[in-house]
Parts: C-alpha cells; sequence; structure tokens
C-alpha cells in the first residue's frame, strides 16, 4: 500500500516536471541567499576572532593612561620597580609595499604566554627576536603577502597565527611605528605585596577592567546585521515561492488524495508519505541551494572584504572556507523553510473530507477571513514599528523597526489592493470591464503571496536604493568640502619637511600642515588632528553644530571640534568638554559631520596641538595651488623624489571607489531579491492558470476570445503590479528613513539627510512591470491558445 | 636539553629564551651554536674587586646568588634565597634600550619548617628595570635589590605577593676564591667558572609572612660565577651544599651528576683562609628521599670531606623547598650533624 501510495504521489511530479523545478529552485535560491550570507558572515566572525586572539593581553586587566595619552617608558620602569607586574604593549599600522600592516609590539619577558595566540608556541625563540634588527612572527599568508616587502625585519612564519598582523618585540615595534611610548600597560600577575598603589606610583594611569568582547567584531556587528537582513529577506521571498509551487502540487493532487484515503490508505500514512516527500525535495533542494550560496559567498566575499577593510580596517581572509556546520545550517533552513510553507497544506490534507468534492472556489471564500486577519496584524507590526520608530534606541531595536514595517506593509497589502479594486470596480462601467475587476479581486487571494513577495522587493530596492544615492550625494559633496587642498604631500623625514617648506613657500598659496596623533577619545582609539588657522579650512569645515565664535576660539586654542560619530556616541555637543591627552577639559566649540571612518575624532588649533603633542610628527601638508596643480606636481617630485605628492582628484577616486565597493554587495542582494519576486509571481500565475479555467471557461462562452483573455491576463499581471509598486513606494522610503536616521546612526555614528530620486523609482517602476510582463507572458500565451476543448470540458465535468 | 633537567648552568644559558620557553619544550634550543663567540674562563685570569662584583656580559651566564639561615627572636630558624641571574643572548656591546642582548632573572624564596614561597621576575635590560652597578653597589630586577655603599654592606630585598624580605648584610671579611684562584672546574672535560663567594655576611632585617612580619637574624652567604661554558652533554643536574659549621668555619661542596660523579669543595677557616680540593676529595651519598612535587628528592645526605674530618648529615630543614617557576629545582635551608654540627643551605637541580 505505501508503495502504491508512493507511487501515485510521486507520478505527479513527472507529470509535470516545472513544477518541481519551480520548486526546487525557489528552495534552492532561497537557500543560497540564505546560506551565501551567513557563509559570508561566518567567515568574516572567523576572521576576527583570530584578529581579536591577536589583540594581546585581551583578557586582562589593563592600565591606561587617564587622559588617554600615552605611556612612557619612565612610568613603565617606575611600576616595575615598585613591584607591579605590567607589560608594554604598543599596537599600530606601517605602511608596507604590500599594503598596510598590523604590527603589535610585545614583552615576551613580562607578558603571560597565554596572552598570545597559539601559533606563537611553536615559535622555538631566538635571540634575534629582541637584538638586532628584530624578527616579525606572522601567519603563512601574511608572509607570503609580505614577501617582497622592503623595510621590514626579516620574518617568521608560524601556522596557526592571525592573518595581517604581526607580532615583534616591543623596541622593534616602536622604531616600525616611529614611537617611544606605549598604549597600554597589560597587568600580567598581582602585584608584589608590599607594592605601593597605582595611585602612589603612577597617578596618571588608570585600571581597566579586562576587555569585554572584540572591539572589531562590535564595529562591524551592523554591517553583519544588514547582511543577515538582507539573507533572510531573500529567503522570505524565495518561501513565497515554495509556498506557491506546494500549494499548487497539493492543490492539484487532491483528487488522488481523496482517491487514496478511499482506497484504504490511512490519513497518517498519507500524511507521513507527504511529510517524507517533502524532505527528500527539502534535503535535495537544500543541498543544491548550499552549493549555489557557496558559489554567491565565493563572488561576494572579495567585495566584502575590501568593504571591511576600507570602512573599519578590519581583516577578513579572501578565501572562503567550507565549514561543516555551514552545510548542517543550510540543509537545516531548507527544511524549516519547506515546513513553514507547507504548514497550511499538510493542514488541509490532514483534514480532508473523506466524501467531499474539490472545492476550488472554498479557498478564495476562506481567504476572505484570512484577509482580515492578516490586516490585523499588519496594523498590529505597523503600530510596533511607529512606536520603535519614535522611542527605539540601539541596533537590534532598528532592525526590529525594519522587520516590523516590512511585514507589516506586506501583510497589509492584500486588503489595500482588494480595497483599490473595489473602488475599481465600483466606478467601472459595462459588463466586461465589472468582470475584469471582480475578477481580479477574485485572483488576489492566490496571487497574494507572490505579490507581497514583490512589494517587499520593491520596497527593499526603494529604501536601499535612497539611502545609498543619499549617502553618495552627501559624501561627494562632504569630498568636495574636506579635500580643498589641490595637492597633498608627505615629507620623507622632518628634515626634508624643513626644506620641503622652504621650497614650497613662493610656489603655493598656504602651507596648510596636516599633523595627528592617536588618542583614546571618549573610552575607545580615535585621532587628534591639528588644523591651521586658514579659510581653506574655516570656510568649508562642514560643521553640522557650531557655537558661537568657532573659528576664533578652535584657532587660538581654546577649544575643540570633535566629529559628528564621537559627538553622537558619547552626546558631547558645543559647551560639553572631553579629555585629551594633556587638556583633560577641552570645551567642544563645533562637531563637524565625518563620513571617512567609524572612529572618533578631534580636532586641535595647531599651535595647542603643537604645545600638546610636540613629537606629532610635521611631514604631511595639504596645499593650496592657484597655478598649474599638475605642473607643480612634477616639479615638486623632481625636487623631492623621496616625497610623496598626491593630487585632490586621485584622493576622492579612492575614496569614491571604497564607497562603491562598500555597496556592491547590497546592489547584489537588491538584484538578486528583485529576481526571486519575478519568479515568485510566474509560479504563482502558472499555478492560478490551471485552477482559473472553470472560470474562465464560462466568459469565453459568452463570446470573448481566448485572445482577448489572454490580452486581459496580461494587463491584470501589469496591474497587479502598477499597484504593488505604488504600495512599495511609500513602504520603501520609510524603509529608507529607518536605514538613514535610525540604522546608520547606530552603526556608523552618523546621520544622513535623506534626499529623493524619482527617477530611479520611474526606472524601478518600469523594472516591475516588465518583470510581472514577463511573469505573465506565458499564462497569457498558454491561454490565447488553449484548445477549446480544454475549455469546454470545465461544462463537462467539475475537475 | 629538557626545561626540567636542568643544571645551574643550563638553567642560565635557557634564561635567554626562557619567557618563550615557557610554551615551548624546545625553548632552549638555539644557545649552544653561539658558545664559540663568548669569552672563556681561563685559569690564568686574575679576579681583582671590586671591579668583578660588576657583570661580565661577553660572557654568556652570570649570577649574584644569596642564601641566608636565620632565626626569629624566638629561635624559629628561617631561610631566604634572592638571586639574580644574568645571560647574554650573543655576545655584543652592552646597549641602552630594548634591542639589548642582556637578560636578566630573579628569584626568590621564602623557606620556613612548614612553608615555603617563591616568586619570580624576567627583564632585559637597557631600559632600567634590571641590572647590575658597582658604586654605589646596586643589584636590581623590578623591587627586589641588593643595593648599598659596597657589596660588602647591602639591604637585600624582595616580594612575591604572600611574602617579603627586607635586610641588611654586612661583612668586612674577605671574599673567597673557589677553585684555582677562582677558576673552578666542572667536569673532567673541562668545562669551567670564574667562582668566588662571600660566606660571612653578617643579616639583621624582617620578613613578611601570611601571619605577620618577624624581626630576624642570622649568615648570609653569596656566590658569584660566570661562564659561557655548557656543561658536558651528560651532566644531568647538581647537589650544591654551602655550610656555616658552629666551629666558625666554611664548607662550600658541589656534585655533579653525569656519566660520571665530579665533585669539588672547599674549605674556609672562621678567619676566611680557604683551601679548595679537587674531584674526590668531597662526597655526598642520598640517605633519604622525599616525594617533592611528584619526584623522589634526597632531603637527607651524608656529606663528607675527610681531609678535614668532616663527616655529617645534612637534613633539610623543610623537604617541600621544591621552587616551582618556569625552571623548577629544589633549594632551601638544611641542618648539620655529626662530626660537626650547624646550618646551610642546599640546592638541588635535575629532580623534577
Amino acid at each position: 500500500m505505501i508503495r502504491a501510495g508512493l507511487h501515485a504521489l510521486l507520478s505527479h511530479w513527472w507529470r509535470h516536471p516545472f513544477q518541481l523545478v519551480t520548486l526546487m529552485l525557489g528552495l534552492a535560491t532561497a537557500t543560497a541567499l540564505w546560506s551565501g550570507v551567513q557563509a559570508i558572515n561566518a567567515e568574516a566572525r572567523a576572521s576576527y576572532d583570530r584578529a581579536a586572539r591577536t589583540l594581546a593581553g585581551s583578557e586582562r586587566d589593563i592600565l591606561v593612561a587617564r587622559d588617554g595619552g600615552d605611556i612612557t617608558l619612565d612610568t613603565f620602569v617606575a611600576l616595575r620597580r615598585a613591584g607591579w607586574q605590567v607589560s608594554p604593549l604598543i599596537e599600530g599600522r606601517v605602511d608596507t609595499d604590500a599594503g598596510p600592516l598590523n604590527v603589535i609590539g610585545i614583552d615576551l619577558f613580562t607578558l603571560p604566554m597565554d596572552d598570545l595566540p597559539e601559533g606563537i608556541g611553536t615559535f622555538g625563540g631566538s635571540p634575534d627576536f629582541v637584538a638586532g634588527d628584530g624578527q616579525l612572527l606572522v601567519s603563512p599568508a601574511t608572509q607570503r603577502r609580505l614577501a617582497d616587502a622592503a623595510g621590514l625585519p626579516p620574518r617568521v612564519s608560524l601556522a596557526d597565527m592571525p592573518d595581517a598582523v604581526a607580532y615583534t618585540d616591543i623596541g622593534v615595534a616602536q622604531r616600525l611605528l616611529q614611537r617611544e611610548t606605549f598604549d597600554r600597560l597589560v597587568i600580567a600577575a598581582p602585584p608584589a605585596l608590599n607594592a605601593p598603589p597605582l595611585s602612589q606610583v603612577a597617578p596618571t594611569l588608570a585600571r581597566r577592567a579586562a576587555r569585554s568582547g572584540n572591539d572589531i567584531a562590535r564595529l562591524t556587528d551592523s554591517f553583519h546585521l544588514n547582511l543577515t537582513a538582507f539573507g533572510l529577506l531573500s529567503f522570505a521571498v524565495g518561501l513565497f515561492i515554495v509556498r506557491g509551487a506546494i500549494g499548487l502540487a497539493f492543490e492539484q493532487r487532491r483528487g488522488v488524495f481523496r482517491t487514496l484515503r478511499a482506497l484504504g490508505l490511512p490519513a497518517r500514512l498519507l500524511l507521513g508519505l507527504l511529510v517524507a516527500e517533502l524532505l527528500v525535495l527539502a534535503l535535495v533542494a537544500g543541498a543544491l541551494g548550499v552549493a549555489l550560496g557557496y558559489v554567491i559567498a565565493t563572488l561576494l566575499l572579495p567585495d566584502v572584504a575590501a568593504t571591511l577593510r576600507g570602512l573599519y580596517g578590519a581583516e577578513v581572509d579572501g578565501a572562503l572556507s567550507l565549514r561543516p556546520i555551514w552545510w548542517a545550517t543550510g540543509l537545516a533552513i531548507a527544511v524549516l523553510g519547506t515546513a513553514v510553507a507547507a504548514a497550511g497544506s499538510l493542514w488541509k490534507v490532514a483534514h480532508l473530507p473523506l466524501f467531499a468534492p474539490a472545492q476550488p472556489r472554498a479557498w478564495a471564500r476562506a481567504s476572505d477571513r484570512a484577509m482580515r486577519l492578516q490586516a490585523m496584524a499588519s496594523a498590529g507590526l505597523l503600530a510596533v514599528a511607529a512606536l520603535l520608530g519614535w522611542v527605539g534606541g540601539g541596533l537590534v531595536a532598528g532592525f526590529v523597526l525594519l522587520g516590523a514595517l516590512l511585514v507589516g506593509a506586506a501583510l497589509a497589502l492584500p486588503m489595500f489592493l482588494s480595497v483599490t479594486l473595489a473602488a475599481f470596480a465600483r466606478l467601472s462601467k459595462g459588463p466586461l470591464a465589472q468582470w475584469f475587476w471582480a475578477d481580479t479581486r477574485q485572483q488576489l487571494p492566490g496571487l497574494s503571496l507572490a505579490l507581497m513577495a514583490l512589494l517587499l522587493a520593491l520596497a527593499a530596492n526603494i529604501g536601499v536604493g535612497t539611502m545609498v544615492n543619499s549617502f553618495r550625494a552627501t559624501f561627494t559633496g562632504w569630498l568636495d568640502q574636506r579635500l580643498a587642498s589641490e595637492l597633498y604631500v608627505t615629507a620623507p623625514s622632518e628634515a626634508d619637511a624643513a626644506d620641503l617648506r622652504a621650497w614650497l613657500d613662493p610656489r603655493v598659496d598656504a602651507i596648510l600642515p596636516i599633523r595627528s596623533v592617536d588618542a583614546t577619545l571618549g573610552g575607545a582609539p580615535g585621532e587628534i588632528f591639528g588644523i591651521a588657522d586658514h579659510p581653506t579650512y574655516t570656510d568649508n569645515w562642514p560643521l553640522i553644530e557650531a557655537g558661537p565664535d568657532v573659528r576664533d576660539r578652535v584657532a587660538s586654542g581654546e577649544a575643540v571640534l570633535i566629529n559628528e560619530q564621537l559627538a553622537r556616541r558619547e552626546t558631547l555637543w558645543p559647551g560639553d568638554t572631553i579629555a585629551l591627552p594633556g587638556w583633560t577639559e577641552a570645551t567642544i566649540a563645533g562637531v563637524y559631520s565625518d563620513y571617512g571612518n567609524p572612529t572618533g575624532q578631534a580636532m586641535v588649533g595647531l599651535s595647542r596641538f603643537d604645545a600638546l603633542f610636540p613629537e606629532a610628527p610635521d611631514l604631511r601638508y595639504g596645499l593650496r595651488v592657484s597655478g598649474d596643480t599638475d605642473a607643480l606636481a612634477r616639479d615638486l617630485q623632481a625636487a623631492f623624489p623621496g616625497a610623496q605628492v598626491t593630487d585632490q582628484a586621485a584622493i576622492k577616486r579612492l575614496s569614491l571607489d571604497v564607497f562603491e565597493r562598500t555597496f556592491t554587495v547590497t546592489a547584489a542582494l537588491n538584484v538578486l531579491t528583485l529576481s526571486v519576486a519575478a519568479l515568485a509571481i510566474l509560479t504563482s500565475l502558472l499555478t492560478l492558470a490551471t485552477m482559473r479555467q472553470p472560470q474562465l471557461a464560462p466568459v469565453w462562452a459568452l463570446g470573448l476570445t481566448r485572445a482577448r483573455l489572454g490580452q486581459l491576463e496580461l494587463l491584470r499581471a501589469l496591474l497587479l503590479a502598477a499597484l504593488t509598486f505604488v504600495a512599495a513606494l511609500p513602504v520603501g522610503l520609510a524603509l529608507a528613513w529607518v536605514l538613514l536616521a535610525v540604522i546608520n546612526v547606530e552603526a556608523f555614528g552618523w546621520r544622513l539627510p535623506m534626499q529623493l530620486f524619482p527617477r530611479d523609482w520611474l526606472w524601478l517602476a518600469a523594472l516591475s512591470l516588465l518583470a510581472a510582463g514577463f511573469a505573465a507572458l506565458l499564462p497569457a500565451i498558454r491561454l490565447s491558445r488553449l484548445p477549446p476543448n480544454e475549455l469546454l470540458k470545465v461544462f463537462a465535468h467539475e475537475r | 636539553m629538557n626545561a626540567n633537567r636542568l643544571t645551574r648552568r643550563g638553567l642560565l644559558s635557557g634564561l635567554a629564551v626562557l619567557p618563550i620557553a615557557k610554551a615551548s619544550a624546545q625553548g632552549f634550543a638555539g644557545m649552544g651554536q653561539a658558545a664559540g663567540e663568548f669569552a672563556l674562563p681561563r685559569p690564568d685570569t686574575a679576579i681583582t674587586f671590586p671591579a668583578d662584583h660588576a657583570p661580565h656580559p661577553d660572557f654568556r651566564i652570570e649570577w649574584w646568588y644569596v642564601t641566608a639561615n636565620l632565626e626569629g627572636p624566638d629561635g624559629t630558624p628561617y631561610g631566604i634565597q634572592w638571586t639574580l641571574f644574568r645571560s647574554a643572548l650573543r655576545p655584543a656591546p652592552v646597549t641602552d634600550g630594548w634591542a639589548t642582548s642582556q637578560v636578566w632573572m630573579g628569584h626568590a624564596a621564602l623557606t620556613t619548617q612548614d612553608s615555603h614561597f617563591a616568586a619570580e621576575r624576567f627583564s632585559r635590560g637597557g631600559i632600567g628595570v634590571a641590572g647590575v652597578m658597582l658604586a654605589p653597589f646596586e643589584a636590581r630586577i623590578d623591587d627586589w635589590s641588593m643595593s648599598g655603599p659596597d657589596i660588602g654592606h647591602v639591604r637585600l630585598t624582595a616580594a612575591g605577593t604572600d611574602f617579603a624580605f627586607d635586610l641588611q648584610l654586612a661583612t668586612d671579611k674577605p671574599f673567597i676564591l673557589q677553585g684555582a684562584n677562582g677558576y673552578s672546574v666542572k667536569s673532567s672535560v673541562g668545562a669551567a667558572s670564574h667562582y668566588y663567594s662571600q660566606p660571612f655576611y653578617r643579616v639583621d632585617g624582617s620578613l613578611t609572612l601570611p601571619g605577620g612580619a618577624v624581626e630576624v637574624s642570622g649568615k648570609a652567604w653569596m656566590d658569584r660565577e660566570w661562564s659561557s661554558q655548557p656543561l658536558a652533554e651528560d651532566q644531568s643536574g647538581w647537589d650544591w651544599f654551602s655550610l656555616h659549621l658552629d666551629s666558625g668555619d666554611k664548607v662550600m661542596g658541589y656534585r655533579l651528576r653525569g656519566a660520571e660523579v665530579y665533585t669539588a669543595s672547599t674549605w674556609i677557616t672562621a678567619q676566611g683562609a680557604s683551601t679548595s680540593f679537587d674531584n674526590g676529595a668531597f662526597s655526598a651519598e642520598p640517605l633519604e628521599l622525599t616525594d617533592v612535587n611528584g619526584n623522589d628528592v634526597p632531603t637527607t645526605w651524608a656529606a663528607r670531606l675527610p681531609v678535614r674530618g668532616l663527616d655529617v648529615t645534612v637534613t633539610a630543614l623543610n623537604p617541600q623547598s621544591w621552587m616551582p617557576l618556569t625552571v623548577s629545582y629544589w633549594e632551601g635551608p638544611v641542618r648539620v650533624t655529626g662530626s660537626h654540627t650547624g646550618i646551610g643551605y642546599l640546592e638541588m637541580t635535575g629532580y623534577g
């Protein structure tokens, strides 16, 4: 019986191979997008974890300078001589021929070995590590990358070392980073019994509890949450297809189910066979999807890696490793998705009345009730979204808001369409028009899932598009303001810098020093810049908040400027004070927008900067040039071959390049989501086409030609797509607002002005009509060529 | 050479890469090759004071090794150890800054009849945390120091997380050259060191114990030794005795364990006249083993120097005087009974 039952059930797929393909395709696509995104996230997280372990001493308490500045050798020596078991650490970035390299300087004599990556355990130890040129301990991959880098100490490659970071002796690190101080002291062990208290030995230092968590992971969290949200969205859209295909397959096999039950197959067994069938399909499609996801991830990962490096300085391996856990979760999500999509259909089979006739109309009738329920759920979700938009804070709340908004809008769509169509029906005249509207409304339940998918895809497109374009417009404008100097030059040494200034003096309008030091700002790593009092800055500076006399107060060294990220993170606005190294209560005069990086920055007038940080290198200058910039650049390079000369255009190009790469992934996922939505429409229409014959046959019998019926089908699809687009527009704009005003502020620390791009909407509207048109074309053509006897059959027997 | 089977010298040759050795059993490799470029002890080198109290950076290894037998007001015996080891990563001029080739290690311990506290310190030279200066004399690593106007009059301090000591050491007696005018042979195949001692320090000061502070007084002994030559391949450890006899005489005797047992010894009179004896004159036989840190360690010995009529039993004050440090060994105060009575210190390496 099982065998016969299985044979009967499976023969359906044999007769409807396209349905099988649709089901598999939908499930595989959904799984692929989801697992692709997960793979990228997993790879990135693994990289962060490796990187986190590189941050030596992260699990012990540390001592940092109270003012966020550096720690001197004298302080370290005083602490050691007082019985404090501290170990110095220095971290920084060295620019090499082969790109930037993070260098961590450690003192192996005082740092506990457990604080170091496992790989260092295999380091046999060599006198060269401490004395002489020193050694850089790196991973094999980093060693390959640095193979030709000049000016670095010899590298020693160790397995199990994190990538893109080099461990070296503290002294070697100081030399590479051109510093004589430390970032922090790790408390390696409890102080000696009779050691005096910290406040007595080193009053300028503060004890900090062990770092909790991983800085890079925290910084990039938002980015990954973003990707995950997209993955989930794509998965949800994919499930609509699966739902459609499964619904159709069950609907069409209703007769078979009834026959099998009538022949004595227990309901429980029938259900079991169907579940087994779905499980096999889900596993096969899931495996296919995971493989496809691997391809997607491989294609996207280099861009993601470039983005993360450009945006956060986080290093992610360009290569993807296949993790077993990833296969398992991919298959699990496919099975879970299938279960969700099939739950309704299975429930129906379980409650199938044995002798009741097939009821294609029942679906439509029942859906009225369902639609009202959906509308209520939607109203609830939208209320939650509005509430979160009003009071919510935090990244997670932001994403919950996003989810509530999107799902709420999707659930409201059938009601919106139904009401709109009813209005059209009331306005229409003539039997054909009235039938058309009524028939369109009648089809809503069958199409609503696909249309909801379309709505989500369109809203996501509009929202993300608006966000990216607003960002781009703001960013370009900001670059123009910030990169006001025509040329930028970096001297190789202080001595050369003096000659350079002398040489430049008669040739340019102004030489603007660009000086900076790393410092801890508001408890997190940041940078302090010294700025000259020059109209280039004061006229162009993009201040978003300013107190009185900003220019004079900053120039005279009375007050400082901070960037928007820092201001929002620490809630510091003009009038508040911030602790800088050597200047514990610096008044904030203004807040400037800064889209270059997510870290905090402060700007100090150049004279005050010089007093605070006399050791900060004075090597970089912005040059205001009124004559021929190119000629000056050439002369400058010829006169100072060691100097690095960059023109404004090149820097802008580079910055915009980083920017564009940041959103490559977003754009790719956008396109994929829209394609999936189009596929959903196609499958839904195909599903409906067969079911609709009983409804079309009377219209045909009344004299409407098949060709005309086909045209009306096409028109209906376009109309529904257009209405969906209209509904998607406000949802998309709301999404954009959430992204710009909530998510971005949380994730990056800046709030961008929202700008509208109606031309993009037209383009998207055309695209969605095109997609719907294409999706409807095949069913419409089929209808126009349907043999009349098929339509006649409707009158002969019900099904 | 296994990290746990070290001689005093092996211990020092390992010091160069010690912090790294914490994670690696092979950490002690790599030192042998450079041996040829370091200075070697020579029998004709004359030891001069105070110059030779200072470091000898052209030799690979060196130490300032102080042990003291102390007594509380109620006669309770205590022992302390204070050692500063110097090791050169490579034969190079001494430079200031991080890139120095001079590496320092400190060991400190406090022993009572029923407890034993130990601590260690590591540092490099060149940055002002560890080193030895001559005038005024200061031997230091971190907060531990031996300092005073001259090496005969110093304050000796060290502290761990659960113990501390602060002692004044003083003597006007001469330093004792060990071996042949300070040239001390360590094996019959020729390994040797420069070696002198100051066994006459009088000590006053205080100990800090978990139970509180204790005023103490007693006797201290300092060994100074420097060399570059590793021991013979087969030598796996040694047993080293420094004894203060109640007669006022002092005895130094060591026993190197290898394919052969190699001994050397010095008899020092209360007036500071010394006589050194070559291999075989001194002998020491384990009488009793104690389970220390999972190993059998001899904690009672029969020590003999028949030439001077010495035939004594040497018993550990606290058999569990294990130094559970990066490099571990046994070191603690002892009692002397038999033909002579007295107190002293015993160091045993290569048992754990």
